[in-house]
């Protein structure tokens, strides 16, 4: 396979950081402008490499690879039914394994609908038996792919075409990454592609580890979440930077850590006032919102100390 | 055809039941991936896999999942993989996987699947019918019905060489409990037997890291409809294969099999037409009417998709009446077999009048009586009442 060499981006600005010069995906995707999921594929795969074998359920991955015969990765995909991500990239690296394919990563590639919801069965089966699969959910927060309805990973007050007068849950959304920690499995991670170094170690890291690996990627959605195209890393970047998606590491469902901590955190309405979707959301609501992002954070620090002895380890700056 | 004769093949009696003769199967075809959930009358195949391949004597990967939506998932990602794989389940199982059944057939995957026909619920039963297997009629899967333990070890094995050749699942079926759970003596063939008349799995479609593919992604109005012309002309194709294979079986071990098998059917005047273990007792049943001086005969049918449509005319051709006994029923209408059956003959001149009767829901005893008692009512019925004739069960004409 013939592979293409690009590094002309960081021989002509001098980055301090480059994802990787192999290009997994090939331009000829057919996502949407500004799409955070395919920003996060390309990622993910000059993360992983070539010896990568992608499962992918319905979502909005199923028409980005483009439709019959096109494909838009240079990687092996599959796609299979809605709930059964999980369960067949395990069937993949079953056969894989007899085929003694050892060194190939199988990577379930599944959006929120399919995680949160509908497969949230067969990942918690996969994830019991600590199936040696790398799962990602690239949570864009509603069923996209169906025009824009709620999902369980939908934020509290978001408008979507299921939730015309703002999702109705009082407190946040469905706290994924915690779900499967309660596993036990090696590896559970969040990722935003604002941080891409960030991003690029823990896929690399998941890829080297053996069993169930969990990855959440914050993946906006310009059509979903009402924002300009162009936006996309940047609000990817203030849902960090205001504490509404941390960064965090969760190993064998113990050991936390978070990855990020802001020197001073943006103020949640930012976020909420950079997106359409929040537009109708009631001052009380929004209230109430930024108490329990704070209150997560908390949490989410104090397991980084009872993890770490100290949360001064924290870093202030992140990329 | 039950009681086996012992032919020079290498291999050893075992007393086994329906299910234990399942696992056998299995290991004998080398499968290297099974998924599977218990479900009962399945549990017993799954129980003694998990043992053989505990103990090294299965060098396969079982996959223990949280349901049989899963089995059949990972069953399909093991065969993407390209390789061996399978899964049994029965009734309540058999319909939750009916979404995969169509993604695996679709995918063209040569998965087997051992269904041990059970009734539907409510109300709950674990006793044998049809509606089970009948209800994934229409998923391209192609359906065998077994009628002893014997024929169990044997469609298996052929299940694998057909499913492999035509690239399209395999679902071998046996009754709950009237197999699955009764010893009968069963010839296990010497496994290099076996390997001679099976040989390992080349999937030409598995993931190629060399050559990387899409495998199921969207196929527009101007593409999807060739997919499925090209699924059915593989389905067409295997009725060929299944002959073929029968025949194939018939030199390496000694016993062969048509996709129908007739009994006493060549002056007979009447015809009955089954699936599965009954056939037994129907077979029976036409002895006892022969004595009686009846001229009766039986057809069995053990391939059920793809239809063996000419072998059923031509067994059927010279009868004066049909008579189709279901042990399931299309509610609305009438048996499921009877109507395949009638739709095979339409146009054949002479045509048989068609008679079905509906026997043995939810595992109620069919006995050499109950088809005695089907024979005596033909005379009284009309072959085009649009009402199904229930035997066997108590009930009033009025509805009350």
């Amino acid at each position: 396979m013939s592979v293409k060499t690009v590094n002309t981006t960081q021989r002509h600005y001098g980055l301090l950081f480059h994802a990787g010069e192999q290009e997994l995906l090939e331009p000829g995707h057919v996502a949407c402008q500004g799409c955070g999921a395919t920003l996060a594929m390309r990622l993910a795969l000059k993360a992983l490499g070539p010896r990568t074998a992608v499962v992918v359920p319905a979502c909005c991955w199923t028409v980005i690879d483009g439709p019959f015969p096109q494909h838009a990765l240079r990687v092996p995909l599959f796609h299979t039914a809605f709930e059964t991500a999980a369960i067949a990239a395990t069937g993949i690296r079953a056969a894989l394994s007899i085929r003694g394919e050892e060194d190939v990563t199988v990577m379930a590639w599944a959006g929120d609908g399919g995680t949160y919801d509908i497969g949230l069965q067969a990942l918690s089966g996969a994830a019991e038996r600590n199936e040696d699969v790398l799962y990602v959910v690239y949570d864009n927060e509603a069923y996209m792919n169906t025009g824009i309805q709620r999902s369980g990973a939908t934020p509290v007050g978001a408008w979507t075409t299921t939730t015309p007068d703002g999702a109705r849950r009082h407190v946040l959304k469905k706290d994924i990454v915690g779900i499967l920690a309660a596993h036990r499995v090696p590896y559970v991670a969040t990722v935003s592609p604002a941080f891409p170094e960030d991003f690029v170690r823990k896929f690399k890291k998941a890829r080297d580890i053996r069993g169930f690996r969990f990855i959440q990627v914050l993946s906006p959605c310009p059509p979903g979440w009402k924002f300009p195209s162009e936006k996309t890393v940047s609000l990817a970047r203030l849902a960090v930077e205001t504490l509404v998606f941390p960064l965090v590491e969760m190993e064998d469902g113990r050991r936390v850590t978070v990855n990020y901590r802001p020197a001073r955190p943006r103020p949640v309405e930012d976020y909420l006032q950079a997106q359409g979707r929040f537009r109708n959301l009631p001052e009380a609501l929004r209230e109430e919102i930024r108490r329990q992002i704070l209150e997560r954070f908390e949490d989410l620090l104090e397991a980084h100390r009872k993890t770490h002895g100290t949360d001064e380890n924290i870093p202030t700056t992140l990329r | 055809m039950s009681i086996p004769k012992i032919s020079d093949v290498a291999g050893t009696w075992k007393v086994l039941t329906g299910n234990h003769t399942v696992s056998h199967a299995v290991k004998l075809a080398r499968v290297d991936v099974i998924s599977a959930y218990p479900i009962t009358p399945q549990t017993h195949i799954v129980e003694l896999l998990s043992e053989m391949v505990a103990s090294g004597e299965l060098p396969a990967r079982f996959i223990t999942v949280e349901s049989e939506h899963s089995a059949m998932a990972a069953c399909i990602g093991a065969a993407v993989g390209g390789v061996r794989t399978f899964t049994a389940t029965s009734a309540q199982g058999l319909a939750l996987m009916h979404e995969l059944l169509h993604w695996a057939a679709g995918a063209r995957l040569p998965i087997v699947m051992v269904n041990v026909n059970r009734a539907m619920a409510p109300p709950w039963s674990i006793w044998t019918d049809q509606n089970d297997s009948l209800s994934q009629r229409d998923t391209g899967w192609m359906q065998v019905y077994a009628e002893s333990n014997q024929e169990v070890l044997d469609l298996l094995l052929m299940a694998y060489r057909v499913a492999e050749t035509v690239l399209l699942p395999v679902m071998v079926v046996l009754d709950a409990f009237v197999l699955s759970h009764t010893a009968e003596p069963v010839y296990l063939y010497d496994q290099e037997v076996v390997d001679a008349f099976l040989p390992s799995l080349d999937y030409p479609y598995k993931l190629d890291f060399t050559d990387p593919r899409s495998v199921g992604n969207l196929a527009d109005p101007s593409l999807y409809f060739e997919f499925k012309v090209r699924q059915e002309q593989a389905m067409q194709r295997a009725r060929q294969v299944w002959k073929e294979v029968g025949e194939a079986f018939g030199t390496h071990f000694g016993r062969s099999y048509e996709p129908v098998e007739a009994y006493r059917v060549e002056d007979a005047d009447t015809v009955f037409v089954i699936a599965g273990a009954t056939a037994t007792t129907v077979r029976v049943a036409v002895d006892h009417l022969r004595e009686r001086g009846e001229r009766v005969g039986l057809l069995k049918l053990r391939l059920f998709r793809p239809f063996p449509f000419e072998a059923v005319r031509d067994a059927l051709r010279g009868a004066s009446r049909v008579v189709v006994l279901d042990r399931n029923i299309s509610f609305g209408h009438h048996g499921i077999f009877f109507q395949e059956v009638k739709s095979a003959l339409y146009g054949m001149q002479p045509a048989p009048d068609m008679f079905g009767a509906v026997i043995g829901l939810g595992g109620r005893d069919v006995t050499v009586d109950t088809v005695l008692e089907v024979y005596d009512k033909l005379s009284a019925w009309d072959p085009t009442d649009p009402t199904p004739h229930f035997v066997g069960a108590r009930f009033r004409e009025d509805g009350a």
